[in-house]
């Protein structure tokens, strides 16, 4: 299906190019943040295109919490060697030691130790000045007033009433010795526009977003997928074999899958046309208050 | 549980897409304050246009009752007052974006403050917004905020602007009141560039004439908002426009392939076309138009491409390519709007960087020509800008940039200024015309002095005069100090005392008559040099106190800095780098200093550096700590890091 030259995914898409090119242009050791999931598939894609012939001049970045599903990693892997790219894994080492995971610790605890102290560990080990994220301002109250270059305070702090004004397409990129910005190429996608995109350029993503029969429980209201053996059944629980997907992809046992036999792009934005539930609403760390996704911007969380 | 409802048999995906991807799109801003309904009436828009997922309902609702002003309703406002502090303070304190489609465009919305201490959000939003919606109270009419979102908006390009009469239900939806309003706003905004402007009853909280028509407002003919914001014309902002080419990348994956990355913004070009680089007026044609979905033969306005050229010439970031025939300006000085987005106090003279497409490059602000009151448009005489003042500037930037005026092109026309100790953004321009230095040289002779060549470099002006024995590490710690200033972003220039011999001075001897000459034409390039805004660093033996003495004279009091490199004869000798001493030991040389010549030690140096078991580093760094704390560098406070 081709797209227009002028039409809404292209003026998207070139938006996009522009700010990933200025990040590559005005900082000195930037790095792409890669979650796997549909989003940075999207803005790895738009990185190819950038620099094309050339290969993007950054490496990418996993923040792997050890509770990835497993198709995650092996499709990382094989995406990283198909482009010929480098890739930074990076672990809460200390986290390991200490069996921090989301069973015992509860998800916002544990979400804080393994993906946001991780990530602030990579940022500081390998003094990035500037990362970017796939995040969309249509996804969350707080991220609608987050700005494409986002600045983050040495210690990765935001403060969201200090926010430097951005006009026009003029980007600011200056910053102090140890300061670094986060860099939002997606900000003006909605989540139709992501999966539009896929469509229209034959974009891989990983097959978690397509429907199979995958061994889930349902846990207030949630369906969990066992994807290995560390899974922790509660009494009373049964596993059962269902139809399920996924709509956004993190840890998984904090992710919860839908029901449905979409198993092609088309069934998958044709069901999201018609979905009646955000996308968030299956990443359980959003649900603790209203405010808990600023929250934990201002700690460092992308 | 999240359930899917099975897709719909009749659904069909490709008309679906199509039908998407031939929408249009636009870009709008509301402007009003919390008290006139603006987030209520966003909110009113997305719920309206089934843009609110079941999960946000369920959480606006839990939401609603804890912080909601409208008893036992849906306070649609809570949609869109993302941040924590706004929700609890009850006001919209920042830009917020929010993305809704029907099935004629796809919106994009920039929710602005409307209150005056705001006005740089609304600049912000109304920066990338085709259209502004202005709202008022039907109860209040027009206020004086009305008159100043109106004027901003037309500033920063606004072609299209719409007033909302909000809450029309208060005042009975009355028709006479809204013809009142109607009539006002139609006879002030006559007097702004808009191309159309339309007046528009409402009420956000019940939905009359938002989305759909009421019947209360049956008298009201025009269409509801939503038609409005679907049909309104916009026009190709660029299309007509000349082709501009600001690179952002030069792009070498391999010693075959030179390409130059960027957007176009404004018109298009051609496989052929003959571009010129603005800069330096160096021309070329286009090869190829690159993309990974292979080449085109053409790239319009908007489109992210990489372009090769027929010729090598000089390209780089920051360049802007243009058609040889259609030139952008270009000027190291320039006219245009200030909107001052900083808490500290824009002063002319102070050295800013400026950001311009994609150049940065140093300015400072020559002059203010006048200050424009946001309210009643009229203009006053200004030394200074505070934070959210507008106002008209000359601008002298440390070199030459290719723009347009920004009536003619939004993106080559505009730029923001960088605080340099900060970083923040301090302030958007717009360019109106370019200043040409012929005619404008002597109008401004007086401005454009040393102090303002060197606040435009972020420093004070000065020499370092290093005097000391041949031998004392003079050139080496000067050559280190100049090195840890230009990593500071500072403009310096080093006269070395051998150096200059071979060249200005290769005519003088060392006789006492050659040495004063030499030191006096040292004194005085030096001179030229700090009129020019440079750090000029002096690595001269200078042995007479006399000839230091000229050539502090012909600087001011504060700009000669005398630095004794103070280092024994025993361990100069010992060191010998040149084997001077030893010719001079031999009676090779005559007139050695410090052998068969005096040497006459500083009395009072600025700085006394004793050499002695210091590293070089050490000693330097001692240097750069002065003139910071004396102010020659970050003079005001500012502080490139």
């Amino acid at each position: 299906m081709g797209i227009d030259s002028q039409s809404h995914l292209r003026r998207l898409e070139n938006e996009s190019i522009h700010i990933i090119r200025e990040v590559a242009a005005e900082f000195d050791n930037p790095v792409m943040l890669y979650s796997i999931g549909k989003d940075s598939a999207v803005m790895l894609h738009l990185a190819l295109k950038a620099f094309y012939p050339s290969k993007p001049p950054f490496p990418l970045l996993h923040v792997d919490t050890t509770w990835k599903f497993q198709e995650m990693i092996t499709f990382r892997d094989y995406t990283v060697d198909k482009y010929g790219l480098d890739l930074i894994v990076h672990t809460n080492e200390e986290g390991v030691k200490n069996n921090i995971n989301p069973f015992d610790h509860g998800s916002s605890n544990y979400t804080h130790i393994m993906k946001t102290e991780a990530l602030k560990e990579a940022l500081t080990q390998y003094k990035f000045d500037a990362a970017f994220g796939g995040a969309r301002r249509d996804e969350e109250k707080s991220r609608a007033k987050e700005r494409v270059f986002s600045f983050r305070s040495a210690s990765h702090g935001w403060d969201p009433k200090n926010q430097r004004p951005e006009l026009w397409s003029l980007y600011n990129g200056r910053i102090a010795k140890g300061e670094s910005i986060r860099a939002f190429p997606l900000s003006n996608w909605t989540e139709l526009d992501i999966w539009q995109y896929i469509l229209a350029e034959g974009i891989e993503i990983v097959p978690l977003y397509f429907s199979a029969k995958r061994p889930v429980v349902e846990r207030d209201g949630t369906l969990l997928m066992l994807d290995d053996d560390r899974f922790r059944l509660e009494p009373g629980e049964k596993v059962e074999q269902r139809d399920v997907r996924f709509r956004t992809l993190g840890c998984y046992p904090l992710t919860g899958a839908v029901e449905s036999t979409a198993d092609t792009l088309e069934d998958i934005v044709s069901e999201m046309l018609i979905a009646r539930t955000s996308e968030r609403s299956g990443r359980l760390i959003d649900h603790d208050s209203s405010g808990s996704m600023e929250k934990k911007k201002r700690e460092g969380y992308f | 549980m999240n359930k899917i409802a099975p897709v719909a048999e009749a659904f069909d995906l490709s008309t679906y897409i199509n039908s998407q991807e031939s929408k249009s799109f636009l870009r709008f801003l509301t402007c009003g304050s919390v008290d006139d309904g603006k987030s209520t009436l966003i909110g009113r828009l997305l719920y309206d246009t089934k843009l609110i997922f079941e999960d946000q309902l369920a959480a606006l609702e839990k939401d609603s009752r804890k912080h909601g002003t409208v008893a036992d309703e849906i306070d649609l406002a809570l949609l869109v007052d993302g941040l924590e502090a706004e929700r609890e303070q009850g006001i919209t304190i920042d830009v917020a974006y929010r993305f809704f489609s029907t099935e004629k465009r796809k919106f994009i919305v920039a929710d602005t403050p409307g209150h005056e201490q705001y006005t740089r959000n609304m600049a912000t939003g109304a920066s990338t917004a085709d259209l502004a919606i202005l709202l008022v109270d039907a109860r209040n009419g027009l206020l004086t905020q009305t008159r100043r979102h109106a004027f901003i908006a037309s500033l920063l390009g606004v072609r299209h602007v719409v007033l909302a009469v909000n809450k029309i239900d208060l005042v009975d939806y009355d028709q006479k009141r809204f013809e009142e309003i109607k009539a006002e706003f139609e006879s002030f905004s006559s007097g702004f560039d808009f191309n159309t402007s339309e007046v528009i009853p409402l009420s956000a909280r019940f939905g009359d004439n938002v989305t759909t028509s009421s019947e209360k407002l049956s008298w009201f003919n025009g269409p509801t908002l939503l038609e409005h914001l679907e049909n309104v014309e916009l026009g190709e902002e660029h299309s007509e426009a000349a082709f501009r080419f600001p690179v952002q990348w030069v792009n070498r994956p391999n010693l075959d392939f030179r390409g130059y990355s960027g957007t176009v913004r404004g018109g298009s070009v051609n496989v052929g076309d003959e571009v010129v680089v603005a800069q330096s007026g160096k021309t070329s044609r286009v090869e190829k138009i690159v993309t990974m979905d292979g080449d085109q033969v053409r790239a319009d306005d908007g489109q992210s491409v990489t372009l090769t050229l027929t010729d090598e010439i000089d390209i780089s970031r920051g360049d802007v390519l243009a058609p040889a025939h259609s030139r952008p300006d270009v000027s190291d000085q320039f006219a245009a709007h200030l909107i001052w987005m900083s808490e500290n106090a824009m002063l002319p003279g102070r050295p800013y960087l400026l950001k311009c497409g994609t150049k940065t490059i140093g300015a400072s602000v020559t002059e203010i020509k006048h200050k424009v009151d946001v309210n009643t448009f009229d203009h006053h005489a200004a030394k200074q800008l505070a934070l959210n003042e507008i106002a008209f500037c000359n601008l002298a930037l440390s070199e030459a940039i290719a723009f347009d005026p920004y009536e003619a092109n939004r993106d080559t026309g505009s730029f923001i200024l960088i605080d340099r100790m900060t970083n923040e953004t301090v302030a958007a321009g717009l360019i109106w015309f370019g200043l040409r230095r012929a005619t404008n040289v002597h109008r401004q002779a007086l401005d454009v002095n040393k102090k303002a060549r060197g606040g435009l470099k972020g420093q004070k002006p000065a020499v370092l005069w290093f005097t000391g024995l041949s031998g004392s590490g003079k050139s080496t710690i000067a050559n280190a100090v100049e090195q840890k200033l230009l990593s500071l972003g500072r403009h310096t220039y080093l006269l070395d005392g051998d150096n200059v011999r071979h060249g200005l001075n290769k005519d003088l001897g060392f006789t006492d008559a050659d040495r004063v000459e030499n030191i006096r034409r040292v004194a005085e390039t030096s001179r030229l040099f700090v009129d020019a805004g440079l750090i000029t660093l002096v690595s001269f033996i200078s042995p007479f106190k006399a000839e230091r003495q000229l050539a502090r004279d012909l600087l001011d009091t504060d700009e000669f800095f005398e630095i004794f490199v103070d280092t024994t004869l025993e361990e100069c000798e010992a060191r010998d780098p040149k084997g001077l001493y030893a010719k001079a030991r031999k009676g090779e040389i005559s007139n050695f200093t410090g052998i068969d010549s005096a040497y006459e030690a500083p009395e009072a140096p600025e700085l006394h550096l004793k050499t002695a078991g210091r590293t070089v580093e050490a000693l330097a760094d001692e240097i750069v700590d002065r003139l910071l704390k004396d102010g020659y560098i970050g003079s005001d406070n500012t502080w490139v890091i």
